[in-house]
């Protein structure tokens, strides 16, 4: 075991892929002799050279369409758009294209690729530069939704996406970049669409993505001094969902609290909510509730952007109202 | 400010720019370009009496009067070369080669369709022909056919991507992305500009800045302005075959503006009537099936020969016609099927 930061994690995951496999490629602006504007990419044009590390001009249609090319004939690109805000750009290659090309070809074509992003928020970047579009993606029909929350996953669903057949939007948390987390030795390749109970608890169940984990896992210690056990679960990915691991943990404590980063209306954690109505009402000791980013736009300062996000208040509160 | 006006006749080309400045093609590839005009001729006008009698529903862009440019590049094309096309696809399907009856299913919704009716008219792909897909939204597949064509650099395979569009998509943002991103990287990619002077019902030159909405853009992104008579097999297939050749020895991408002529409205639904009656004769003058007929004819190729050409590809029109009709709809377990790899549609477990 190895202590490493999440944003090395992803250097690390895209390494062993490309050393793993010549068709692997990344693309994105920045992503070479930068290194990343997050660092995220580091050292990754020296080991593999210019034609497999590409940096390209500020042009997300072009990069992505470029992806999507060059996974229909035979590659398997990594393309990087710079900061999930950016989507709202290439939305068409995203959405029309890439989504939608194996269905409407009757499964003629296969587009195994992934997209890395910098997502959520948390650095003060104002409304253009912080969102999280998980729910964007997840409403898509053709899409895989990941996002980690430790470097050791980054690398392992990393790994996992690369290896699919399917696209996959791996979302990064921008404001996990500097955290650290114990790393294993040799390769690390997960499955996508297996949550992770990363803290057991029976009295309430808190289902959480990406930042949001180490904030329910905050919120539980909290929960805790109070005698509360909170379950945690890190859902690791939104498509495929894995609501096997969040029932069986439903099932146990009888109350679940969902942890969503992105704007509240049609977040994911209504779809959880919803698939719990309908399949799990019976197991249900009290309601559903659902801690979200409110309704806007996200603030600049840091105050106001404090305010805004899930804190681990919030969750211990919601926690505690779905108790009451 | 006076209307906008589509060119008149006497600005249209008289003659090209043929980047080949070539001799004219061999017999039997004219006759191969004949015979392709005429497979999309008649592939194209069954469709729409298709339309009025009901049995092609939603909607359809025809290729009636831009055949030569399909012709030109599926004869010129390496069978392993990459086909882009618009939702305006039907006759590049059919230039690679793609059989008529499955892309008659495909427009009549049919089990045989080519995507088994999942994709329909605006969608046409058969990767086993190379025909990479028709694309619906203007400007998209510019940046895909750039992306197939890093692949087969970075393969070292030698094969080209061609992406086809119209004159429309030039005054889109994803144009211009791919356009610098092909010069930039050196791309094995060549556009080829359908200017049918129409931008759906508007002239285009009404709403672009510049006279030659393809060949005027070249000089941004460090190409070679071409425009060409897009409605001349031979011409074209010259160009093909020089542009071809150029993405193929490394020296990057080019852009082709081909000019040429709808006979019909933009889709379906539009019967044309925004076009004056003085241009739409012009054009119908400069019809590229007939005159290339009477360009045969009048090189020599006996009179015969074409006619039996002609009753061939009358025969297989109406062979596919007929098998279209016969096949049943397709299965409805595809509604959900292929959404992903694994075959189905599940998004949780």
């Amino acid at each position: 075991m190895a202590e490493m930061t999440y944003r090395d994690a992803v250097a690390a995951g895209i390494a062993q892929e490309m050393a793993r496999d010549d068709s692997v490629v990344l693309f994105g602006e920045d992503v070479g002799a930068a290194g990343g504007v997050f660092k995220a990419t580091v050292g990754l044009l020296e080991k593999f050279g210019p034609t497999r590390v590409v940096d390209t001009p500020i042009s997300e249609q072009a990069i992505l369409g470029a992806a999507m090319g060059a996974a229909m004939t035979g590659m398997r690109p990594i393309a990087e758009v710079m900061f999930s805000d950016f989507f709202a750009v290439c939305w068409d290659i995203v959405a029309n294209e890439i989504a939608k090309t194996r269905y409407m070809t009757n499964g003629q074509v296969s587009l195994p690729l992934v997209i890395r992003s910098g997502n959520g928020g948390g650095s003060r970047f104002g409304a253009q530069h912080s969102q999280s579009i998980e729910n964007w993606a997840m409403a898509v029909p053709g899409l895989k939704v990941v996002a980690p929350s430790t470097p050791r996953d980054v690398i392992g669903l990393l790994a996992a996406a690369v290896r699919d057949p399917d696209p996959v939007l791996f979302f990064e948390h921008k404001s996990l970049y500097a955290t650290k987390g114990e790393v294993g030795q040799g390769e690390i390749c997960d499955e996508l669409g297996r949550a992770v109970v990363v803290r057991e608890g029976d009295d309430v169940t808190i289902v959480a993505l990406a930042q949001m984990v180490p904030r329910a896992l905050h919120a539980a210690e909290e929960l805790a001094r109070d005698g509360i056990e909170a379950a945690v679960v890190d859902l690791r990915s939104l498509v495929p969902l894995d609501m096997t691991t969040v029932a069986a943990s439903v099932r146990a404590t009888g109350h679940l609290v969902t942890v969503e980063e992105n704007p509240r209306l049609c977040g994911w954690g209504a779809e959880l909510s919803s698939i719990v109505a309908e399949e799990l009402l019976f197991d249900l000791d009290g309601p559903v509730v659902r801690v979200t980013t409110p309704h806007v736009p996200l603030p600049a300062a840091d105050a106001l952007e404090d305010a805004a996000l899930p804190s681990p208040e919030r969750i211990a509160d919601g926690a505690r109202r779905a108790l009451a | 400010m006076s209307p906008p006006r589509a060119p008149a006749p006497d600005e249209a080309p008289s003659g090209s720019l043929d980047p080949g400045g070539s001799r004219p093609p061999a017999r039997a590839t004219r006759l191969a370009l004949y015979t392709r005009m005429l497979e999309m001729r008649g592939f194209e006008k069954r469709a729409y009496d298709l339309f009025l009698s009901g049995l092609v529903k939603g909607t359809s862009h025809l290729g009636l009067g831009q055949e030569a440019i399909a012709a030109a590049f599926g004869t010129a094309m390496r069978e392993d070369d990459y086909t882009f096309a618009t939702y305006r696809g039907h006759n590049h399907a059919l230039a690679r080669g793609v059989p008529m009856t499955p892309v008659m299913g495909e427009l009549m919704g049919r089990a045989c369709g080519l995507m088994a009716g999942k994709g329909g008219s605006m969608h046409l792909t058969s990767v086993e022909h190379h025909m990479m897909g028709s694309y619906a939204i203007i400007g998209a597949h510019l940046t895909i056919a750039n992306g197939a064509a890093w692949s087969a650099k970075a393969r070292g395979s030698g094969q080209v991507a061609v992406c086809f569009f119209g004159d429309g998509t030039t005054n889109i943002g994803a144009f211009h992305e791919a356009l610098n991103f092909a010069a930039v990287y050196e791309l094995p990619v060549v556009f080829v500009c359908e200017n049918n002077l129409w931008m759906e019902y508007t002239p285009i030159a009404s709403v672009t800045a510049v006279a030659r909405p393809a060949a005027d853009r070249a000089s941004a992104y460090g190409l070679e302005p071409v425009v060409l008579d897009g409605n001349d097999p031979d011409v074209m297939h010259a160009a093909a075959v020089a542009a071809l050749g150029r993405a193929r020895s490394g020296a990057g991408p080019s852009l082709l503006e081909a000019l040429t002529y709808r006979h019909g409205g933009h889709s379906r639904a539009d019967p044309g009537k925004y076009r004056s009656d003085e241009e739409l004769s012009y054009w119908l003058g400069r019809d590229p099936v007939p005159a290339y007929r009477a360009r045969l004819v009048a090189e020599g190729v006996e009179e015969a020969e074409i006619a039996a050409i002609e009753q061939q590809v009358a025969a297989a029109v109406d062979e596919a016609t007929e098998a279209a009709k016969a096949s049943g709809p397709p299965s409805l377990d595809l509604v959900e099927k292929d959404v992903f790899a694994d075959g189905g549609a599940s998004w949780r477990r």
